[in-house]
């Protein structure tokens, strides 16, 4: 079938979506109210309660050290789940199909495997409080300089940009105004990881984990039921094409006026590999950009250096529970594409006419609320009623506060251990430091809060930020992994490395954003721009570690044992240990499910 | 440190409390879909059923933990 996007298609599509849903606003009952109000009382009781007793920096910042593997997993991957998460894999599941997946399946678990077998020892044995911290032990100063300031300028913006989004989807539906709606959730946030600190944000991770999954994943069901079942849904998938052209078959057809474009066949949008070798395939992209940007360069980049979901490791109880965190969070993470993804893939059949949103099309804007990036809440709307509405609502807030106090409390240690305590007041008394982390933790949310009010005024901000950060973290993994098994990389060779590495993915995205720029060779996407850009940056950035150590001086053996592979002495193997606390067998076991899915989905 | 069982259990047992009672009182079918399914009924059971699950796990472990610690007091 040639698609035909024509201003007449557009026309009779978005008032059939309005006639669909009975109105663009949902309704909340007093009941969903309740289920809200619950919620929030007990995630500042957690608060309350978990902040008792705070006596050191280290309890605030890192729980004392003292949480059971099973509660830091599942605030390992609970951390990450934002509410940009939450709708925007939905929103891709609609727009690219299960090869979203790929995010989880390929970006995501053999990363975290990586990084409770091989990278967990070095971070929690050397003791470090933080990332950062690490790479001056390893490195020098000036690396954790780098590493310390990009993060404190990033992570609250995205937090911003997270409160920014909740707070617009909550206008659109339900009719709530901007500034409650942040200023609400933000006070929130901000009670109970001012008085609980760390823990209190796991905590309340782990509950938000929870209530996430158990207030969307009806969705999948009900949308099951609604396509009368998944065999009944696959034969609707195979006989159809889809019902619009994705962002880039668009911006394919306006640099081409006249040129027909092609339909998709919609029974793609079942598959994470389909037609990889070439790429007429939703994502338009091949595997090896899969399988290097996305499986080794970013996913390692994020699973394994950002510290937002690193310190919740540090905060196991010891060198076991701390390896298990990540290895645990894999087998959660392994079915969260069938709970934020699938009700996207789900809803071709049953909203039809989403389009991409805020772009303009042969003149016609097409606004956010009745596009795609919408999907999930548009689903909520039509299928829950009230009541699992509430809890609908309620795991949506959560998903913002989970990402939000995770932000938070990585931006306050990152701030008070590896700058103010460095280079505004050192050898302060502890108890200094645990004030210093309290202000901090209200600059951060006041900051989210101001950027959630930029990116309003500046809503071409969201997109460049998080680009940026994606973009600055990308190369991270080069520096780590060379640092931790190579030893005869330098401090200066580290410095270089992350300046080069950093450097060169910039420099590529500039050249990738202004397309008349030379560049040797321009994708045909942003995805696959991004996957193969953070290859490239990867390769600068070991080249440049590499060159560089071959020059200068390194380290002596003694100030690197605990911090590199072959200078540490390898832990005797506890033999009492029962096969579920093994970290080998929990990786492999992860690993072979992992494939088992993959091949399921192929 | 309070067992983290507890306090989430209570919470889904509340929540599931909630969508069961209102689910017996009010005839809110899903929206849109043929089948008579009522939802809040069905999901605020699965609800109550984790709920009671966690709190009862979470009561054993802080139980123990009192115990452990009388133990080691004496």
């Amino acid at each position: 079938m040639i698609h035909a996007l024509s201003s007449g298609h557009l026309a009779t599509a978005i008032p059939h979506l309005a006639a669909t849903l009975g109105g663009p606003v949902l309704k909340a009952h007093p009941i969903d109210y309740v289920i809200m109000g619950v919620y929030f009382v007990f995630v500042i009781a957690i608060g309350v309660i978990t902040g008792r007793g705070h006596q050191t920096s280290e309890d605030f910042f890192l729980s004392g050290r003292r949480i059971p593997a099973w509660i830091t997993g599942l605030a390992f991957i609970s951390a990450n789940l934002g509410a940009l998460e939450v709708m925007g894999m939905s929103q891709q599941g609609y727009e690219y199909g299960m090869m979203t997946a790929n995010y989880y399946w390929i970006g995501a678990i053999p990363a975290m495997v990586f990084m409770g077998i091989a990278m967990m020892p070095f971070f929690y044995g050397s003791k470090v409080r933080s990332v950062p911290e690490f790479l001056k032990k390893r490195y020098n100063e000036g690396a954790r300089f780098i590493n310390a300031i990009t993060f404190t300028l990033f992570t609250p913006a995205i937090s911003g940009i997270s409160m920014y989004a909740l707070a617009v989807v909550m206008q659109d539906f339900l009719g709530w105004h901007f500034g409650p709606s942040v200023w609400v959730s933000a006070a929130v946030v901000l009670v109970y990881t001012f008085l609980g600190g760390l823990t209190a944000s796991i905590y309340n991770e782990v509950l938000q984990f929870f209530l996430i999954v158990l207030g969307i994943a009806p969705l999948s069901i009900i949308a099951l039921v609604a396509n009368h079942g998944w065999s009944h849904f696959k034969k609707w998938i195979s006989t159809h094409q889809l019902p619009f052209l994705t962002p880039d078959q668009v911006a394919a057809a306006a640099s081409q006026p006249g040129k027909a474009v092609h339909q998709l066949a919609a029974g793609q949008w079942l598959h994470t590999f389909h037609n990889t070798l070439t790429q007429n395939n939703p994502m338009h992209i091949t595997w090896p950009g899969i399988v290097l940007g996305l499986g080794f360069v970013l996913s390692f980049s994020y699973w394994c250096t950002n510290f937002l979901v690193v310190q919740r490791a540090l905060a196991a109880k010891d060198m076991n529970d701390a390896q298990r965190t990540p290895l645990l969070a894999a087998f959660p993470k392994m079915i969260f594409p069938f709970i934020v993804i699938l009700p996207g893939v789900l809803a071709l059949p049953l909203l039809p006419h989403l389009f991409p949103g805020n772009t303009t099309v042969h003149g016609h804007l097409i606004p956010a609320t009745e596009s795609f990036n919408n999907v999930m809440p548009l689903m909520l709307a039509r299928y829950y009623p009230a009541g699992l509405l509430g809890l609908g609502l309620t795991a949506l807030m959560a998903s913002f506060m989970s990402g939000m106090a995770g932000n938070v409390t990585a931006f306050n240690t990152v701030v008070t251990y590896d700058l103010y305590a460095v280079f505004i007041r050192p050898q302060a008394p502890d108890r200094h430091y645990l004030w210093v982390g309290r202000i901090l933790t209200v600059v951060g949310v006041v900051i989210s809060v101001a950027f959630a009010y930029v990116v309003r005024g500046q809503s071409g901000i969201m997109g460049y930020t998080q680009t940026i950060f994606g973009v600055v973290n990308a190369p991270l993994i080069a520096v780590f992994l060379l640092g931790m098994f190579a030893s005869f990389t330098t401090p200066a060779g580290g410095l270089w490395g992350l300046l080069v590495g950093t450097g060169t993915s910039v420099t590529l995205w500039i050249f990738r954003s202004y397309p008349g720029l030379p560049l040797w060779h321009h994708y045909n996407n942003n995805t696959t721009g991004a996957f193969w850009g953070a290859v490239w940056a990867f390769c600068a950035g070991a080249g440049a570690t590499i060159v560089v150590s071959l020059f200068t001086k390194k380290k002596t053996n003694e100030e690197m044992v605990g911090l590199v592979y072959q200078l540490t002495p390898k832990p005797e193997q506890d033999h009492q240990l029962p096969w579920w606390k093994k970290p080998v067998v929990l990786g492999v076991l992860a690993l072979v499910l992992t494939l088992l899915i993959n091949l399921w989905f192929w | 440190m309070m067992d983290l069982r507890l306090p989430i259990g209570i919470f889904f047992l509340l929540v599931g409390i909630i969508l069961v009672g209102y689910g017996a009182v009010s005839t809110h079918d899903i929206p849109h879909i043929t089948q008579k399914i009522n939802i809040n009924l069905d999901w605020g059971a699965v609800l109550l059923v984790f709920g009671a699950g966690m709190t009862f796990f979470g009561w054993k472990a802080e139980a123990k933990a009192r115990h452990d610690k009388r133990n080691s007091k004496s």
